[in-house]
């Protein structure tokens, strides 16, 4: 674990919902170019975590948080951080597919857009290069002023990582991306994780016990909105360190 | 069994009947305006002025006042609505008390009787606002803007169809998925992009809407112009913001009241109530229309 260069690392991490205390204390170094697994069962804090990455919390009210998350040595919760600027460079994807109700070049434009790119032949490239990389461009490219929202579950959830990585994010958070989705178009979608890999560092948060050891190289496991383990996935599954981990990756629990 | 079938049986029918009561008592308001006045509309009618102490002739200058002020209404009233709305669904703390003073303010707004909003539109905007004007710009003693005209009258109504505005542009940017909204802001768009280029499109077809429904609102509304604008009878039409206006709905009224021959009039009374709901109809069908056409090209 040494020769890789951590991406994001945090440090004593809090967050809280009013009064509700729904992260306590976490503390992880999460690996560039590798894929970093948050499992736990529902309410564990594993998707505010996820969300906290990018400061989309900071959208619901009567929140707040402390420690720090560090990306690329820069404390993302600094008050001189331009979330706007932070969120380019950390791309998103939800656990319900969603498409803008536009056609699928203006979902990939989008970012390109905002971002005051406005040659066509450069939104051109940026479009189909996206498409590319999610595995999407095959399907569409005969029409792609088709409505994003035509398209079937699986595909639309490719859209929508087509749309994050055309601003070239550096880190793409997923928030359960597939567990709306059948099991052939869940494939696609990890057999996608497995390839983005190689130019983005990515975090997960999954139900899916298999699927996380399917796609990860670390995972960490939140119970109760602690971080009760964080190792490589291969240990976690063959031989976790903590009892309750344990209890959860064989079903005792969850 | 039994008791429980009849109950239900009851239930229905009871449902249905009164379902049946309403329909109706629109199939006899409607067949009643339709047949009587049906016959008096004629290109005449609808193009012409009125004549002989108005038992005779046209309504063009009451439907050119109404569709005159509803126009200036809306370019005054929609635009205030709808920022209004942007500011409270999407800036405002939802519980700050500025905003719910606003909502407050809103709320009060639509249950004030259309006759208070005449009132006020006499005494703030002509005594007050146009005196004034008049003090200012005009030679001693003159008056332009100190009396009733089509501008107050419009900005009467557009603030008492400006509740009608907010609340349905209100509605239809809350509709907007939330998760639409992370999905632009994730993208490294900023709160203003986000609105600008995804809420406002998405929440268009409300918005369309609701602008018709506080236009059709407006156009069937007589209180509120009495002090304020609409004229008895005018020989020529406005030509100015400080001209006086007729209008259909304040017609209907004065010559089932205030004419000399309230007999004579009847048959325009009828044909004027029936262009009155011909437009008022027209305007909402074709807010329904825009709806529908709008939502099926987010579709596709």
């Amino acid at each position: 674990m040494n020769e890789l260069k951590t991406k994001i690392r945090i440090d004593n991490f809090n967050f809280y919902y009013g009064k509700k205390h729904a992260l306590k204390n976490i503390s992880m170094n999460v690996p560039e170019h590798r894929v970093t697994a948050l499992i736990g069962p529902s309410g564990c804090g594993k998707s505010t975590f996820l969300r906290s990455l990018n400061r989309m919390n900071d959208l619901i009210e009567h929140t707040r948080c402390d420690g720090t998350v560090v990306v690329d040595n820069v404390n993302i919760y600094d008050d001189a951080i331009d979330v706007v600027e932070l969120r380019k460079k950390i791309g998103m994807i939800f656990q319900r597919s969603n498409p803008f109700p536009k056609s699928i070049y203006d979902n990939v434009a989008y970012g390109p857009r905002i971002n005051n790119i406005k040659e066509k032949k450069q939104l051109d490239e940026i479009v189909e290069r996206s498409l590319i990389r999610a595995a999407l461009w095959d399907e569409v490219k005969d029409d792609l002023s088709k409505s994003g929202l035509a398209l079937s579950g699986g595909q639309q959830q490719r859209l929508c990582i087509a749309r994050a990585v055309a601003v070239d994010p550096e880190i793409l958070l997923m928030d359960e991306p597939a567990s709306a989705l059948d099991p052939l178009a869940t494939t696609k979608i990890e057999e996608l994780i497995h390839e983005l890999k190689g130019k983005y560092t990515i975090v997960i948060v999954t139900h899916n016990m298999q699927q996380a050891a399917r796609v990860s190289d670390f995972t960490a496991f939140f119970y109760m909105g602690e971080q009760i383990e964080f190792d490589e996935t291969k240990k976690i599954f063959t031989m976790p360190g903590k009892k309750q981990t344990e209890d959860y990756i064989t079903g005792r629990f969850g | 069994m039994i008791q429980k079938k009849i109950l239900s049986a009851s239930v229905s029918s009871a449902t249905a009947l009164s379902a049946f009561f309403i329909l109706a008592i629109v199939a006899v308001v409607m067949g009643n305006i339709i047949i009587e006045g049906s016959s008096t509309i004629t290109w005449e009618f609808l193009t012409g002025k009125p004549t002989e102490g108005m038992t005779q002739g046209g309504i063009f200058p009451a439907i050119f006042g109404t569709f005159l002020l509803v126009v200036i209404m809306s370019i005054i009233g929609v635009p205030i609505g709808t920022i209004t709305a942007i500011y409270l669904t999407e800036y405002a703390n939802q519980r700050s008390p500025f905003a719910r003073l606003i909502r407050f303010a809103v709320n009060t707004l639509a249950g004030i009787p259309a006759i208070v909003f005449g009132l006020f539109g006499l005494g703030f905007f002509i005594q007050f606002v146009g005196s004034s004007m008049d003090k200012a710009l005009m030679p001693a003693g003159q008056l332009r803007w100190g009396q009733p005209n089509i501008l107050w009258a419009s900005l009467t109504m557009a603030i008492l169809t400006l509740p009608v505005v907010i609340v349905s542009v209100e509605e239809a940017l809350k509709s907007v998925p939330r998760e639409l909204r992370e999905a632009s802001l994730a993208l490294g768009a900023t709160k203003f992009e986000t609105i600008w280029k995804i809420v406002l499109p998405n929440s268009l077809a409300g918005m369309l809407t609701g602008g018709i429904l506080a236009v059709s609102r407006g156009a069937g509304e007589v209180a509120p112009i009495l002090f304020t604008g609409a004229a008895y009878f005018l020989p020529k039409l406005p030509n100015s913001l400080s001209d006086q206006f007729m209008e259909l709905g304040y017609h209907i009224y004065i010559m089932s009241t205030q004419s000399p021959d309230v007999e004579a009039t009847r048959g325009i009374q009828y044909a004027t109530t029936l262009v009155l709901l011909v437009l008022t109809f027209a305007l909402n069908f074709s807010a329904i229309f825009l709806r529908y056409r709008v939502r099926k090209n987010m579709a596709h």
